[in-house]
C-alpha cells in the first residue's frame, strides 16, 4: 500500500488554499451584548495555505472547533472567504460564475458526518442518490435510475433494486452511510471532501466504511480531503497530513514524517492522546493538562504559547510561520 | 457485586426488546472493568439496571443483582435511593443534560450533600466541595460558574466530582469521554485512573472505544446482542481473544502503533433485539458458526482463567 502512495508524490497538484480565512460574526446573546464582554469575531480559519495533490488523501486533523469542517466547505465554495483563495485546476473557484460553479459542483463532493442528518427521511434512497444528476438536468429519469443503480453496486448496497425502494430509517447504519458515499459519487467527482465521515459509526462499521473509501478511492481515480479528529485512522488511510490547530496549519506533510517525528508540541500531544487498542501501548506519562481557548480572542504570537511546555519570549509576540523541515515536512513553530 | 440470571426488557409496541438477557456477571472490589460492544447490545441496560433506574418501559423480568450480598432487584424504593449516590455513582455521556442549567457548580455539590448527609452546615458542604474540585484539577474559583460557562471536559470533571462527593464505592461510568476531543479525553481516563486510585474505587467503565478501556482497564466484558459474549483480563482478551466476535471487533479498529495493510470487516450487523437470531446471537456473522449454534444458546465457559460463551470452546 505504502508503495503505492508513494507514487502519488509527484504528480501534480489540484487543489490550492492560498492565505484562506473565514471569520464569523460572533452571535451575540442578550446579556453579552448588554454586558459587551465579547467583541470581535470568531477566527474559524484564520490565514491557511496549503496543496492538494492530485490522487492522494490529504488528512485534515484536528480537535473540534478548530476549522476543519469551515476549510472543507470553503473548498467546496460552500461558504465564501474573507479572504483569500482556493483554485481547482489552477482557476479561482470564487471567480466562477453561478453556472460554471454549478458544473464544478460535479466534480468536487462532500460526505458529512451524520448520514440521518444528511438524508431525507422521505425521500427513497434511491431517489437520495440520484438527486444530484437530477439538479445538474442532463440524464433521463431512466438514465438517472440506471446510474443510480450501477453506483449502488460499487458501494456495495445490494440487491440495489431491492434497496432503491427503501427508506434511510430501514437501513442499518452503514448501509445508510454507504448511501450518502454512493449520492457523493454518482456526478463522478474527482474530488471528495470527507468531513468525519466515521465518526457517528459503529466499530464494525467504521472498518466497513473506511475499507469501502480506499477501495473507491481507486476505483474512480479520486482525490481526498480526509476531516478526522482520530489520527488512528488517518495512519490508515492518509498519504499527507495537516496538522490544526485554533485556525491555523501548525504541522504538515507526509504521515510518515509527521507521525515518526512529529515537531510541533501540540502534534506530539495529540499523538500521545491516541487510545491505543492494546493495553502494551498504554500511556504511563500523563497528558499535558490544558484546554483550546476560544477562538474569538486567541492567544497573541504562537495560538499554542500557552499550553506549550517549550514556549519562550517570542512565542508570546510573533506568529511563527509554516517553514520547510524538509522536502516532506513543514512546521509552525520557533522550536530549532 | 455477582449478577445472576438477568434478563431485562423493553415492551413496545411491535414487541419486546431483549436487551439484556440472561446475564451472569461478577465485579471484583477495587477493579477497573471495562464494558464494552457495539451501540445497542444492552451496556447501559446493564449499567442502569444496577441502580434500577432502567427508562420505561424497560423491566427487569428475572434475576438478581447481588451487591454486598443484598439483592438490589427486590430492595425496598426507600433503601435504593439510599444505595444511589453514597455507594454507587452514575455519570454519563453529557454532563449537561445531568447538570442544572441554572445552578451554580458550587449549588450543585451543596445541595447534594445536605440532601443525603443530615446536619452538614452549608459552610462545610462548600468546603467539601472546594476539596473535590482540587482532587479533579479545577480551580475552586469554578464554584461560582454556571455549567455552560465552562468547558465539556470540565463539566465532565464536575460530574464526577459530583457522583463521587457522597463517597460512593462503585462508579458506573456510561460513555463518559464519548463527547469529548481526543486531548481532553486522554485527560479524563488520567483522572479517572487517579481518583480510582486516591478513593479506592470498584469501576465500570462502559464504552464503545477499545481504546479507552485498553488504557484503563482491569478486565474486560465484551458484550454483543444483550449477551456477555466474554470475560477476562484486559492483557488477555487483548493478547488472544478467544470469542469469533471479539476477534472480530479487535481486528476491525484502526490502532495507530501497527501497519495495517488492511482492517478486518465483519459481514453483517448486530441483530434486532426484538427478535433475535435462535441460538447463539453471533452465529449468522460468525465465520465458524456450526449446526449446534443455531439451534442453542452457548453457556459461559470457564476457558484459561477467562469466560466465553461460545460452543468452539464446549
Ligand atoms: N456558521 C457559523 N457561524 C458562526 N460560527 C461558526 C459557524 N460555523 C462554524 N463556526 C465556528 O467556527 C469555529 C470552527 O468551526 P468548525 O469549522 O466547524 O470546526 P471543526 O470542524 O474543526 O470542529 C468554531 O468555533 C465554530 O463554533
Ligand atoms: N427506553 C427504551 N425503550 C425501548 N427500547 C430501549 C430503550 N432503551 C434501550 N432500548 C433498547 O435496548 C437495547 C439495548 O440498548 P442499550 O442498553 O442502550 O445499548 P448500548 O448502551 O449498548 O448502546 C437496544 O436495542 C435499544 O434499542
Ligand atoms: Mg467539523
Ligand atoms: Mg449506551
Amino acid at each position: 500500500m505504502l508503495a503505492i502512495r508513494v507514487g502519488f508524490m509527484h504528480s501534480d497538484d489540484l487543489i490550492t488554499i492560498d492565505g484562506l480565512i473565514k471569520h464569523f460574526p460572533l452571535q451575540k446573546g442578550l446579556i453579552s451584548r448588554l454586558l459587551a464582554r465579547e467583541k470581535g469575531s470568531v477566527r474559524a480559519v484564520d490565514g491557511i495555505s496549503f496543496t492538494i495533490r492530485k490522487g492522494e488523501v490529504l488528512g485534515l486533523v484536528g480537535e473540534s472547533g478548530c476549522g476543519k469542517t469551515t476549510t472543507g466547505r470553503l473548498i467546496l465554495r460552500l461558504l465564501e472567504p474573507t479572504a483569500g483563495d482556493v483554485k481547482y485546476r489552477g482557476r479561482s473557484i470564487f471567480s466562477l460564475s453561478e453556472k460554471e460553479m454549478q458544473g464544478m459542483r460535479k466534480k468536487i463532493q462532500i460526505v458529512f458526518q451524520d448520514p440521518y442528518a444528511s438524508l431525507s427521511p422521505r425521500m427513497c434512497i434511491g431517489k437520495a442518490i440520484e438527486h444530484p444528476l437530477a439538479i445538474h438536468g442532463e440524464y433521463t429519469r431512466a438514465e438517472r435510475k440506471e446510474i443510480c443503480l450501477e453506483i449502488m453496486r460499487k458501494v456495495g448496497l445490494t440487491p440495489e433494486g431491492f434497496l432503491y425502494k427503501k427508506y434511510p430509517h430501514q437501513l442499518s447504519g452503514g448501509q445508510r452511510q454507504r448511501v450518502v458515499i454512493a449520492r457523493a459519487l454518482v456526478t463522478r467527482p474527482e474530488f471528495v471532501v470527507a468531513d468525519e465521515p466515521i465518526a457517528m459509526a459503529d466499530v464494525s462499521v467504521r472498518a466497513l466504511i473506511l475499507e469501502l473509501m480506499a477501495e473507491l478511492k481507486n476505483e474512480f481515480d479520486l482525490t481526498y480531503l480526509y476531516i478526522t479528529h482520530d489520527l488512528a485512522t488517518c495512519k490508515y488511510i492518509c498519504d499527507r497530513v495537516a496538522i490544526m490547530y485554533l485556525g491555523k496549519i501548525v504541522e504538515m506533510g507526509t504521515l510518515e514524517e509527521v507521525f515518526k517525528n512529529p515537531l510541533h508540541p501540540y502534534t506530539v500531544t495529540l499523538l500521545e492522546a491516541v487510545p491505543v487498542p492494546d493495553p502494551k501501548y498504554r500511556r504511563t506519562r500523563p497528558i499535558p493538562k490544558g484546554e483550546i481557548p476560544s477562538p474569538v480572542n486567541p492567544p497573541s504570537g504562537c495560538r499554542f504559547h500557552p499550553r506549550c511546555h517549550a514556549a519562550r519570549p517570542t512565542c508570546r509576540m510573533d506568529e511563527p510561520p509554516l517553514r520547510k523541515i524538509n522536502q516532506n515536512h513543514q512546521v509552525a513553530c520557533f522550536m530549532e | 457485586m455477582e449478577i445472576e440470571h438477568l434478563s431485562v426488557h423493553f415492551p413496545i409496541n411491535i414487541g419486546t426488546v431483549r436487551a439484556v438477557d440472561d446475564v451472569n456477571w461478577e465485579l471484583r472490589q477495587g477493579e477497573v472493568m471495562g464494558l464494552v460492544g457495539e451501540s445497542g447490545c444492552g451496556k447501559s441496560t446493564l449499567g442502569f439496571s444496577i441502580l434500577r433506574l432502567l427508562r420505561p418501559p424497560g423491566k427487569i423480568v428475572q434475576g438478581r443483582i447481588l451487591y454486598k450480598g443484598r439483592d438490589i432487584v427486590r430492595m425496598p424504593e426507600r433503601e435504593i435511593l439510599e444505595l444511589r449516590g453514597k455507594r454507587i455513582a452514575m455519570i454519563f455521556q453529557d454532563p449537561l443534560t445531568s447538570l442544572n442549567p441554572l445552578f451554580r457548580i458550587d449549588q450543585h455539590f451543596i445541595e447534594t450533600l445536605l440532601a443525603h448527609e443530615k446536619g452538614l452546615t452549608r459552610k462545610d458542604a462548600y468546603r467539601r466541595a472546594e476539596e473535590m474540585l482540587e482532587s479533579l484539577g479545577i480551580s475552586p474559583e469554578k464554584l461560582t460558574e454556571y455549567p455552560h460557562q465552562l468547558s465539556g471536559g470540565m463539566r465532565q470533571r464536575i460530574m464526577i466530582g459530583l457522583g463521587l462527593i457522597l463517597g460512593p464505592d462503585l462508579l458506573i461510568a456510561d460513555e463518559p469521554t464519548t463527547a469529548l476531543d481526543v486531548i481532553v479525553e486522554a485527560q479524563f481516563l488520567d483522572l479517572l485512573a487517579d481518583l480510582q486510585k486516591r478513593y479506592h474505587l470498584t469501576i465500570i467503565l462502559i464504552t464503545h472505544n477499545l481504546g479507552n478501556v485498553a488504557q484503563l482497564a482491569d478486565r474486560i466484558t465484551v458484550m454483543y446482542g444483550g449477551s456477555i459474549a466474554e470475560v477476562g483480563e484486559a492483557g488477555d482478551i487483548f493478547e488472544n481473544p478467544l470469542h469469533p466476535y471479539t476477534q472480530g471487533l479487535l481486528a476491525s479498529i484502526p490502532n495507530i502503533k501497527l501497519d495495517q495493510p488492511k482492517l478486518k470487516t465483519m459481514p453483517g450487523s448486530p441483530p434486532d433485539l426484538v427478535d433475535p437470531p435462535q441460538g447463539c446471537v453471533f452465529h449468522p456473522r460468525c465465520p465458524h458458526a456450526m449446526e449446534v449454534c443455531r439451534v442453542k444458546k452457548p453457556g459461559l465457559v470457564k476457558r484459561n482463567g477467562r469466560l466465553i460463551s461460545c460452543w468452539l470452546y464446549g
